[in-house]
């Protein structure tokens, strides 16, 4: 045989969307999704936070404070409001991005977004949030209830993410405008891009 | 404006809804002239498709004249389009693969969820075919809104050429025509379809296209068997008939090189396995109930081709995993990537290669539409196809 047996290092080769660990009780999440987009695109739409508030269902409202800050105003469960200040504190153009909630955030959050060359199929979005659930773990199971759980949020928000630098639109199956407001809630996807 | 609309299991309507209007840039309005009820239409009136909800518009073959459009539509006011079922962006990955129906961008991001739960990822969005296909609203109604309109439809440039001639090319014939491409037909092959519906017959026409020598046609209706015959294929009626064996013989001992299964989830029949089956789906047990496609497999020859365009909705039992395999058979399906085959189609049709219209049995307007379901589903010899036309005032059917 003559060969060496393989060092086995302490995690395997899965990206860390798969890891078993990964679970409600640490509310660390993470979603990936593939754009066909060039990665300087997808970078330069999510560097501009105010871009985000189109794609990002329960966010209400992202005031730009200056080029690394802003605040953002997000829909808890019960029709709750919550806000914090979000900084961004590592940038590398084109491949990622990390932010950081300020103190006194609501709830206090941090995350990474990555962006990766996927050549003919454009760019892997892989984002990465850890937070500080409000109510703890029931806070977050009835969140899950009422769909605003930040992992079902976080593949919803990155699909239209996904649509609308695609398509140029964010796909609705409604007929008309009061099924829209019906389906997808009163502050509507398309009167906030309006 | 008037509408299909689906209240429960054998319980459509019609009804008075409010119109559609554009709600994105690429979106467009069409006036349905023509709108056809599908055999899969039927799974949902029989209740087998989950996520159905009362006042849903049903419809997913239809045609029409463009009356609005977006500002980013490429179609013109008073265009003449077949609009293809599967709704597909015709920007994201799979469409660039052209695999439309895996389109990543038609089904809303919060609809998403029930394939992917279900599935392992969400399918594309579908005209009138439940919420896990999003939920758009159908065309067996006066009007529809057509997303992403300046990929989908298809404009009609004649307008000699009738709607009944092109109204199929939004579903059943290019659903027959994939169905044999995904047979994978040889010159001189034979193949066997189960199924003479719409699907089925079209199957039969692009088989003998394709290359085949012999078709064998399976079902128990003696006139959609005729149709089958009147294309040059050879009939097998499995109420007078064992299926296995006479195909065994008919081949002189090898097996059909590539069968089809046009039948999908409400597979008919007293044996044993379909009543077991049919016990298990009424207690929900199991939702579909698959004798045709474990019978394609027992007859198919070691090597060959399974196709299997019926529609099947979640999962089956004795599925006989291991007569596939050591057979060493292969098999294809999906749902159809419509936008793919529109154009060569079309002009198949407009140089007379494929008749189109030999199905249609019944003709009638939208306020028959409800009656229309009822025939479908409970005289399937005589009713072999009905085309809704909202603008013929009722009680004129053909």
């Amino acid at each position: 045989m003559g060969q060496q047996e393989q060092f086995m290092p302490e995690r395997d080769d899965a990206p860390v969307t798969a890891a078993k660990d990964l679970d409600s009780d640490r509310a660390l999440l993470a979603e990936a999704v593939t754009i066909n987009r060039d990665p300087d695109d997808v970078y330069a739409f999510w560097r501009d936070p105010t871009n985000l508030v189109q794609v990002m269902e329960n966010v209400a409202a992202i005031e730009r404070i200056d080029d690394r800050r802003s605040r953002w105003t997000v829909k808890g469960p019960g029709g709750k409001d919550v806000c914090w200040v979000s900084v961004i504190t590592h940038d590398v153009p084109g491949e990622e991005l990390t932010w950081q909630s300020e103190e006194g955030a609501q709830v206090a959050n941090s995350g990474k977004v990555e962006f990766r060359d996927a050549g003919p199929r454009g760019t892997v979005v892989r984002a990465v949030i850890a937070y500080d659930p409000p109510g703890g773990a029931i806070g977050q199971l009835i969140a899950k209830l009422f769909q605003r759980e930040p992992r079902i949020q976080t593949r919803r928000d990155l699909h239209r993410l996904k649509q609308f630098l695609e398509t140029g639109e964010l796909a609705t199956s409604a007929r008309n405008r009061r099924i829209h407001e019906e389906r997808y809630g009163d502050e509507s996807q398309a009167e906030k891009q309006a | 404006m008037k509408a299909i609309t689906w209240h429960g299991k054998h319980d459509v309507r019609l009804d008075s809804v409010d119109d559609p209007e554009i709600l994105n840039p690429r979106d467009a309005i069409i006036r349905v002239t023509s709108t056809a009820i599908c055999g899969s239409d039927l799974h949902l009136y029989d209740g087998y498709v989950p996520t159905m909800e009362k006042g849903d518009v049903l419809g997913h073959e239809f045609m029409g004249e463009v009356v609005e459009i977006g500002p980013k539509s490429t179609l013109k006011v008073g265009q003449r389009v077949v609009v293809p079922f599967p709704i597909a962006c015709g920007s994201c990955y799979h469409c660039s693969k052209q695999q439309y129906s895996g389109c990543e961008n038609a089904n809303p991001a919060d609809t998403q969820d029930i394939g992917r739960e279900g599935m392992g990822m969400p399918m594309s969005g579908i005209f009138g075919y439940s919420h896990m296909t999003g939920g758009y609203s159908g065309g067996q109604a006066e009007y529809v809104r057509v997303p992403f309109s300046d990929f989908g439809p298809l404009v009609i440039p004649d307008d000699s050429i009738e709607d009944d001639k092109v109204l199929f090319l939004s579903d059943i014939l290019p659903t027959g025509w994939m169905a044999a491409e995904n047979a994978e037909i040889e010159p001189g092959d034979t193949v066997a379809v189960w199924g003479c519906g719409p699907v089925g017959l079209f199957a039969v026409q692009s088989a003998f296209l394709m290359g085949a020598e012999r078709v064998i046609a399976i079902d128990h209706f003696p006139h959609r068997l005729a149709l089958a015959k009147q294309f040059g294929a050879e009939v097998l009626n499995y109420e007078q008939s064992k299926i296995y064996e006479a195909l065994w013989d008919m081949t002189g001992g090898i097996g059909p090189d590539a069968t089809i299964d046009c039948v999908g989830l409400e597979s008919h029949g007293a044996f044993a396995d379909n009543i077991w089956d049919q016990i298990k789906v009424s207690t929900f047990m199991a939702t579909d109930r698959p004798h045709v496609i474990r019978q394609a497999i027992m007859a198919t020859r070691k090597g060959g081709r399974v196709s299997m365009p019926g529609v099947y909705a979640g999962f089956v039992d004795k599925f006989p995993l291991g007569a596939f395999m050591e057979k060493g058979l292969t098999l294809k399906t999906g749902q159809t990537h419509v936008h793919k085959y529109l154009r060569p189609l079309y002009t198949a049709i407009a140089e007379g290669k494929i008749d189109s219209t030999f199905l249609i049995s019944h003709r009638m307007g939208l306020d028959e539409g409800p009656e229309g379901y009822k025939h479908f589903k409970e005289e399937q010899d005589t009713y072999t196809k009905i085309v809704l036309k909202p603008g013929m005032a009722a009680t004129t059917a053909a």
